[in-house]
């Protein structure tokens, strides 16, 4: 099971209600959470992931199971943030990654790790990192990667202050990846 | 204001009758753009209903007052939806029932002639998909050709008419729809043909046709006449019903020609398809009338609903007919290609009886336009 935030039950309703529900519960999730959003309308994964476009939220991916289609969308706010100012000072582009050798460490949620990271890349969603340190290796470059460098900025903002040495910001991160793609769906 | 269920037959009548109708479709741009009901008068607005889940104050001036205004969504509720919004604003809405599910499923049967000694000749247009099927009757008796899955259209009208179905055929193994021919067959034991050379892979017993076959309709000598005209599929077979008509099946449309690669083998038939077109075709005779088993877009369509033309005009007009240099016929066959129909495959494993999925199965194979042709 892919791990989300909130659960919304949309199974055996007929368009529009499955979106209908889902921009109710939306009004519940914070910033940033994930929403699993479970369907059987068939027309539900166009019009969800066409809806978060049109809304600004972030349409993670679908997966069908026994039947159920089950859809992640994480919350974003209205403003791109593509154009939040990024502390970190030492960063590095995503081609750049490739030809080394530290360790990824991806730090979108579990959901959207799982429908697609880069091979080898370890997850640990921002909001566990404080609690899981101990992971990590002080001396090891790490290369921090989310979506669009803007939470992976905070997170290497924290493990300098907790004491690592070789860390960098992944820039542009996962929304500009080209490479080779894992995913456990 | 009011909400008011329009059905897909009363869009098909404004369709025909070239009515005006102002279409509010609430489907999702992509599926929009892909494929909508069209019509000659028609105009559109394109507003996903999840983006007017607040209600349509910013979308109501947009809406024409003055004309009768259509909410469309794939199944309906969404369309029932949007419609009760605009009626709370104040102004009268029709929702269609069954959405683009049931536009795609309806068939209007329309009169295309007459036949010797009181005969007639049927063409059913499936206006959501662009099917022609057809039905010839004479003296009690009826005959059906490349009909749609909607088995119950033709029987119910068979016995409106009072005549008993003797002979189903199918001019090629269709890839863009599911045919109906062997089910019919089935239910009234009349015989179900189906050209051998497309029929290797069947799983059924079928009476083959074969080129110069000739079944006679009723007692008044209607002589529907098998051609083989290869090209779209390796079996493609055209009919001369009563030395008046020509059905073309995929072969020949009034504003296009078959495309010669649902089978995997533009490049192989492409000669076929120019000997048909260019050749087998030329011989006949100019005043027969073209009855193919699509059409592609609106303006094929007569003014009483028909898709219809003699053969003489279609050498004079149709562009695929007008391809002097073999090389550049080659290349229009075979570069120009549009994307292939939806679910094709499964479609033709479905009409080779090798799979037999549940009906809202069926129906989802079959979303979206038809894309036989190459223009």
């Amino acid at each position: 099971m892919i791990k989300s935030d909130i659960q919304l039950d949309a199974k055996g309703l007929a368009c529009p209600m499955p979106i209908v529900r889902t921009k109710k519960v939306m009004n519940n999730v914070a910033e940033g959470q994930v929403l699993e959003i479970q369907a059987t309308d068939k027309g539900s994964t166009a019009d969800l992931a066409a809806w978060a476009k049109t809304v600004g939220h972030q349409y993670i991916g679908t997966k069908e199971e026994g039947g159920v289609l089950y859809h992640y969308i994480r919350k974003c706010s209205a403003e791109n943030s593509d154009f939040i100012e990024k502390a970190f000072e030492q960063t590095i582009s995503n081609e750049e990654i490739t030809a080394r050798n530290g360790l990824i460490l991806d730090v979108r949620e579990a959901a959207e790790y799982a429908f697609g990271h880069i091979p080898g890349a370890k997850s640990i969603p921002m909001g566990e990192l404080e609690k899981r340190l101990a992971e990590l290796d002080k001396e090891q470059e790490i290369y921090v990667i989310c979506r669009t460098g803007t939470r992976s900025d905070l997170a290497a903002q924290m493990l300098a202050e907790q004491g690592f040495t070789n860390v960098y910001n992944v820039l542009p991160g996962m929304s500009g990846w080209n490479g080779e793609l894992s995913k456990e769906i | 204001m009011t909400v008011n269920k329009m059905t897909a037959a009363q869009v098909a009548r404004k369709v025909i009758e070239n009515k005006e109708l102002f279409i509010l479709d609430v489907r999702n741009t992509d599926a929009y753009e892909d494929w909508k009901i069209e019509g000659h008068k028609f105009d559109y607005l394109n507003i996903p209903y999840f983006n007017l889940l607040d209600g349509v104050e910013e979308i109501i001036d947009k809406i024409p007052a003055d004309k009768e205004v259509l909410v469309v969504c794939a199944k309906e509720g969404s369309s029932l939806m949007v419609a009760e919004m605009i009626s709370d604003a104040g102004r009268d809405a029709f929702y269609l029932e069954g959405g683009m599910k049931s536009w795609s499923m309806y068939l209007e049967p329309i009169k295309v002639g007459e036949l010797a000694n009181g005969g007639e000749l049927y063409q059913f247009v499936r206006l959501g998909k662009g099917c022609l099927s057809y039905m010839a009757i004479s003296e009690g008796e009826a005959a059906i050709i490349d009909a749609v899955r909607f088995t119950d259209v033709f029987t119910n009208f068979a016995e409106e008419k009072g005549v008993e179905i003797k002979h189903v055929f199918d001019t090629h193994l269709h890839a863009d729809h599911i045919s109906g021919g062997r089910h019919i067959a089935e239910q009234t034991g009349a015989a179900y043909y189906l050209p051998p050379k497309d029929a290797e892979e069947v799983v059924y017993e079928y009476t083959p046709l074969t080129e110069g076959l000739t079944v006679t309709l009723g007692a008044s000598q209607i002589e529907v006449g098998a051609l083989y005209s290869p090209g779209h599929t390796i079996g493609s077979t055209s009919f001369v019903i009563d030395s008046q008509y020509l059905l073309t099946g995929d072969i020949l449309f009034i504003d296009s020609i078959g495309r010669p690669d649902l089978a995997g083998l533009a490049e192989d038939w492409v000669s076929d398809l120019r000997e048909t077109l260019y050749t087998r075709y030329r011989e006949l005779a100019e005043d027969l009338v073209v009855l193919p088993a699509h059409f592609m877009i609106i303006e094929e369509l007569n003014e009483d609903g028909t898709v219809a033309k003699r053969l003489g005009d279609l050498f004079a007009e149709n562009h695929g007919l007008n391809i002097e240099d073999e090389a550049e016929f080659r290349k229009t066959v075979t570069d120009n290609l549009p994307p292939q129909p939806n679910a094709y495959q499964q479609i033709r494993q479905v009409n080779m009886g090798k799979i037999t999925p549940h009906n809202d199965e069926l129906t989802e194979m079959e979303i979206g336009p038809n894309r036989c042709a190459v223009r």
